[in-house]
C-alpha cells in the first residue's frame, strides 16, 4: 500500500526555473518512475520551436515536474493560511504532475492529421492498463478517476481544477517562465513569487489580492510577449506547417499502397486509424526524427523533400497576407501546379486561430472565467476593467495569416517558365 | 484557405444574428457532436465546452471585416452580438461547396438561451466519456440547473439527433 506514505528521506530534482523540485511522498517519486511518466523526457515541450530558439530542447518531463512544484508551494501557502482542505492535496499533486501525460511527440501537428487528442490520451493513461493507474489504484479504486478529472476539469471541486488550469495556473507560471528560460527570450519574466502571496481562494475559485495587480500585469504581458514572439514565431510555425504536410504525405502515401524503403512500423496504427495506448505510448519524437530522417532517402520527391527540409532547416518563407489576398491562392495553386509544385503541399495558410492557446480575453459572463481582482472591501473585479495595461492588450484585437512556400523551389524554376513569373508576381518576391 | 472560418460564418448567416459568445461557442459543439464537420477543438471549462480556436477564429473574422460584432451592455455584463457583414457574404460564397445547410437547426439552437445551451453541450460533453452518468456530473458540478431543466434539455438532444438522422436520410 503505497497510500500518502512519506518517503523516508526527501528527494530533490534540481531545476533551472525553481531551483529545487522537492518530493516528499512515495506516490509521487512512484508515479515519476513509471515509464509512462519517463517518456515525457523524450518530448520536448515546445514542439518545433527548437530550429527557431536552439535552447528550446528542454522537456515535457521538467515542465511536469515543475508544475508539481508549483502546486505543491501554492498549497503549502493556503494550508499556512488555513485556507485549504488538506484532504485534496495529494490529488491536485498528482494532477498537477500528470496533466500533460498524454501528450505525444508534436502533438499539434499529430492532432491535426490524424486527429489524436492528447488529452483523452491523458485520461487512458490515468484509467487504462498502465504503470500510472496500478500506482494511483493503490490509493484507493477511484482515485485514477479523481485525478482524471481534475485534469479533464470536471472534478466537483472547483478550486483544485482552478489551482492547475485557469487563467493564472500551476500549469501557465511554470511554461512561461520555463520556456522564456530555454529559448533565452528576455521578456517571459515575471514574479511569481509575488503572484503566489497574492492569491486568495474565495469560494470555487482562485483570486487576487488587488494590491498584487502589477504582479499579475507582468503576467498578462509575458503571456502576450511569448505569444507572439515564441509560441507564434513565423519560423516555428514554418517548421510546423512542413512537419504537418510531412505527416500529410506519409499517411496518403501509405494508405495507396506506397512500397517505403524503410517501412514506419511504428506508425502503422496511426496511418489505418486504429492506435492503441501501448502503440501510442512507444511513440516519441526520437521515434519521428528516426523515420524522417531516412525517408530522406526514400523515392518519392515530396517526402523526401519535405523531409530533408525540416532535418537540414531549410523551411518555408512566407507572406503575409491581407483580406484581399485571401483568395489569391485559386491563381496560386493554380501557377503552382502548372510549374510541377503541388500547391497541397507546398502552399499552406497559418493563422493565429492554428496556434490559439494563451490569449487572455476577459470574455462574456459566464463564457470562461476571468482573473478576479479582490478590492480591499472584499467585492471582485474583473482584471482588465482595473488595470489599464491588460485593457490595453485584451481591448485591441491582433490577430494573423500567413501564407508559406518554398521560395527556393520558386527561384530555381526555368526563368522562361509563364509559371514562374506569375508565382513572383503574385508572391511578391 | 479558410474553409473552417467560413463554416462559423455561414452558421451566423443561417441564424441571422447571434447575441452572445457563449451561444455561439456551444451552438458551433453541439452541431460538432451531432457529426457536422466543425473541427475546433473544445475543452471543459466552468461553463461547459469552449474552443480558444474558436474565440480565435472570430476574432480574425471580425478583423477581416467579414463579421460585425455589436456588443450589448446588459446587467449581467457585455453580450457580443454577430452578424455577417457584406464582405462576409461575399467571403462565404467562395465556399459555397463545403458549407453544411444547417439553417433549421441553426435557427432552433439560436432561439434558445446560452445558460440552456450550456446545459445542453454539458450533457453532450459527459455522454462521450465512457461510464460517466452525465445527468449526476451535472448535478455534481454545482451548476443552477434543476432535474426539470436537465429532462428538457435530454428530449431537446433527442430532438436534435432525430433532425440529424433526417438531414442524413435526405442525402
Amino acid at each position: 500500500m503505497t497510500g500518502f506514505e512519506k518517503l523516508n528521506e526527501e528527494k530533490v530534482f534540481k531545476d533551472p526555473v525553481h531551483r529545487y523540485i522537492h518530493v516528499r511522498d512515495r506516490l509521487i517519486w512512484e508515479l515519476i518512475g513509471t515509464p509512462e511518466f519517463q517518456r515525457l523526457r523524450r518530448i520536448r515541450q515546445l514542439g518545433t520551436t527548437f530550429l527557431t530558439f536552439h535552447g528550446a530542447e528542454h522537456s515535457r518531463f521538467g515542465h511536469s515536474l515543475g508544475v508539481y512544484e508549483i502546486a505543491r508551494r501554492v498549497i503549502d501557502i493556503f494550508k499556512s493560511r488555513g485556507d485549504w482542505d488538506d484532504s485534496e492535496t495529494m490529488l491536485s499533486l498528482c494532477a498537477a504532475l500528470l496533466h500533460d501525460v498524454g501528450h505525444g511527440p508534436f502533438s499539434h501537428s499529430f492532432e491535426k492529421v490524424f486527429g489524436t487528442n492528447h488529452e483523452q490520451f491523458t485520461q487512458k493513461i490515468i484509467l487504462g492498463d498502465t504503470e500510472i493507474h496500478r500506482v494511483l489504484a493503490q490509493v484507493s479504486p477511484d482515485f485514477p478517476k479523481k485525478v482524471a478529472d481534475v485534469i479533464g476539469k470536471t472534478y466537483e471541486n472547483r478550486l483544485v481544477v482552478s489551482l492547475i488550469s485557469s487563467q493564472i495556473d500551476a500549469d501557465r507560471m511554470d511554461y512561461l517562465l520555463r520556456d522564456a528560460y530555454f529559448t533565452g527570450v528576455s521578456y517571459g519574466h515575471f514574479d511569481m513569487e509575488r503572484i503566489w502571496r497574492v492569491m486568495r481562494p474565495v469560494g470555487d475559485q482562485i483570486v487576487f489580492k488587488s494590491s498584487g495587480m502589477h504582479a499579475v500585469e507582468d503576467y498578462i504581458m509575458s503571456r502576450y510577449q511569448m505569444y507572439w514572439q515564441v509560441y507564434f514565431h513565423p519560423v516555428t510555425r514554418s517548421a510546423e506547417v512542413i512537419l504537418t504536410q510531412i505527416l500529410h504525405r506519409a499517411k496518403r502515401l501509405y494508405n495507396e499502397g506506397f512500397s517505403f524503403k524503410n517501412v514506419p512500423l511504428q506508425m502503422v496504427s496511426l496511418f489505418e486509424g486504429k492506435m492503441s495506448l501501448k502503440d501510442y505510448l512507444r511513440l516519441d519524437e526520437s521515434v519521428i526524427m528516426y523515420y524522417f530522417q531516412v525517408w530522406q532517402d526514400e523515392e518519392d520527391e515530396i517526402l523526401r523533400d519535405l523531409c530533408s527540409r525540416f532535418m537540414n532547416r531549410r523551411l518555408f518563407k512566407y507572406m503575409q497576407l491581407s483580406k484581399d489576398q485571401l483568395y489569391a491562392d485559386e491563381e496560386l495553386s493554380g501557377a503552382f501546379r502548372e510549374a510541377g509544385i503541388d500547391p497541397e503541399y507546398y502552399l499552406e495558410v497559418d493563422s493565429s486561430s492554428d496556434c490559439p492557446y494563451d490569449f487572455y480575453r476577459p470574455g462574456e459572463e459566464e463564457e470562461r472565467r476571468p482573473i478576479q481582482l479582490k478590492m480591499p472591501d472584499g467585492s471582485l473585479h474583473e482584471l482588465s476593467r482595473e488595470s489599464d495595461v491588460v485593457g490595453a492588450i485584451t481591448g485591441k484585437r491582433r490577430t494573423d495569416h500567413k501564407l508559406y512556400f518554398p521560395k527556393d523551389m520558386v527561384l530555381s524554376l526555368p526563368d522562361d517558365l509563364p509559371a514562374k513569373k506569375r508565382i513572383i508576381e503574385l508572391l511578391h518576391i | 484557405m479558410l474553409e473552417d472560418h467560413a463554416k462559423i460564418a455561414a452558421i451566423i448567416k443561417q441564424a441571422g444574428v447571434i447575441a452572445g459568445r457563449k451561444k455561439l461557442q456551444k451552438m458551433i459543439y453541439i452541431l460538432q457532436t451531432m457529426g457536422f464537420p466543425f473541427h475546433e477543438t473544445f475543452h471543459f471549462n466552468f461553463f461547459g465546452p469552449h474552443s480558444d480556436e474558436l474565440t480565435m477564429q472570430l476574432e480574425e473574422l471580425c478583423n477581416f471585416g467579414f463579421l460585425l460584432e455589436h456588443p450589448d451592455e446588459e446587467s449581467d455584463g457585455i453580450t457580443y452580438r454577430y452578424r455577417l457583414s457584406e464582405a462576409g457574404e461575399g467571403f462565404i460564397g467562395h465556399y459555397k461547396e463545403i458549407l453544411p445547410d444547417v439553417r433549421n437547426m441553426t435557427e432552433k439552437l439560436s432561439g434558445e438561451s446560452a445558460s440552456f445551451l450550456e446545459l445542453v453541450s454539458t450533457l453532450l460533453y459527459f455522454d462521450q466519456i465512457p461510464g460517466e452518468s452525465a445527468n449526476e456530473k451535472v448535478r455534481a458540478l454545482d451548476r443552477p440547473f434543476s432535474d426539470k431543466e436537465i429532462g428538457r434539455a435530454r428530449v431537446y438532444i433527442a430532438d436534435l439527433q432525430a433532425e440529424r438522422a433526417d438531414l442524413s436520410f435526405s442525402k
